[in-house]
């Protein structure tokens, strides 16, 4: 028989509906006072709306890390959205051959800021085994990345990860990084203005 | 009765003589080679004879040879006579100076793509093609990427570590 390591004893419920930890503040009755960054930040973090874009078999683990076994919705991420205008995060999972990398490029144009880019495998990461004259060496040549996910492909665990990882950056980015010059720097080094 | 590969070879050396310059056979499929000069004319003479009857191209494609001095690059044709149920290879080569070869899309409309593809990989200009650019790669690339000019991976190379990349 298999052993088998993980989930096998029973785990008390703490509580019925999770709801995630009030900011930083000043309370009394019949106010809050907080930083507006942490209230962005923890609104955005906890409803992030991903755009898979999966060409291969790391696709295949993100399907299984958005269905109920791992279920992703339960970071707030419920709604994966196919159309990049209305998403947050872009989650890069699978080979990106160079002719893809124009078209990569372009659903990073559409997403409205703030975007995440979230690359998924060792092939978005960096091309991976595919060391070869077709396929793009790492979508960081198209696009900034946030975060890696490593894996050949990464398991369910490792793509809830890679996602907290998001969420933490999410949470706690500053409200102006976005009008930064570092920020236009780095967009300007991918010809993005 | 069917279409046997004596057949061919006499109607091929009926017509051409001596311009067919090998005719061998491997694991039972017929392998002829021609001077890429009169490819059109042998894929015609395939084609149109009734019965030969090669009207079907089931592939087309190259190969790089760098060792053969002014014959590097060859195109292969695979033809199959559907009826019969009877392929047949045919070859030309040509000097990877001057890579041209005439275009069989008048014979084959399939012709047009596989062509396109040939060009893309081995750099193989089709004399004639209505539309030959790049079908797989990128249209910036300015290699051909199939042609043994390259040199294999440097065995020494750190900034790829196998345990992390899965290979």
């Amino acid at each position: 028989m298999r052993p088998v390591s993980y989930n096998i004893l029973p785990k008390k419920l703490e509580s019925d509906i999770s709801v995630v930890n009030m900011p930083d503040g000043y309370q009394g009755e019949g106010f809050f006072a907080a930083k507006l960054s942490d209230v962005v930040g923890l609104a955005r973090k906890n409803s992030i709306w991903p755009l898979p874009f999966a060409t291969s078999c790391c696709g295949i683990e993100f399907m299984a890390t958005m269905a109920s076994h791992y279920d992703l919705a339960r970071f707030g991420a419920e709604r994966v959205g196919f159309s990049p205008r209305q998403c947050d995060l872009l989650m890069v999972m699978g080979t990106i051959a160079k002719k893809m990398g124009p078209v990569v490029k372009q659903v990073y144009l559409q997403m409205a800021e703030p975007r995440w880019v979230l690359a998924v495998g060792a092939c978005a990461s960096s091309g991976g085994i595919f060391d070869t004259y077709s396929v793009l060496q790492g979508i960081d040549q198209v696009v900034p990345v946030d975060v890696y996910v490593p894996g050949c492909p990464p398991r369910p665990e490792a793509i809830i990860d890679g996602f907290m990882r998001i969420q933490d950056l999410v949470g706690n980015e500053s409200i102006r990084r976005r009008n930064s010059d570092e920020y236009k720097a780095l967009l300007g080094s991918y010809g993005i203005m | 009765m069917g279409l046997t590969t004596d057949h061919i070879k006499s109607r091929l050396t009926e017509k051409f003589g001596e311009q067919i310059t090998s005719m061998e056979e491997s694991y039972g499929m017929l392998s002829i080679e021609a001077p890429k000069e009169i490819n059109l004319k042998v894929l015609n003479f395939l084609h149109d004879e009734a019965d030969l009857g090669f009207r079907f191209l089931t592939d087309l494609t190259g190969v790089h040879y760098p060792d053969r001095t002014g014959e590097e690059l060859a195109v292969v044709y695979h033809l199959h006579n559907l009826v019969e149920n009877v392929r047949i290879r045919f070859r030309v080569y040509t000097s990877i100076d001057q890579p041209d070869v005439f275009t069989a899309t008048g014979l084959f409309s399939s012709a047009n793509w596989m062509e396109r593809e040939t060009y893309d990989f081995f750099g193989i200009c089709f004399v004639g093609h209505p539309n030959l650019k790049r079908i797989l790669n990128v249209d910036e690339m300015d290699y051909f990427p199939l042609r043994k000019e390259y040199p294999l991976e440097d065995q020494t190379r750190r900034d790829k570590d196998d345990d992390m990349f899965g290979r």
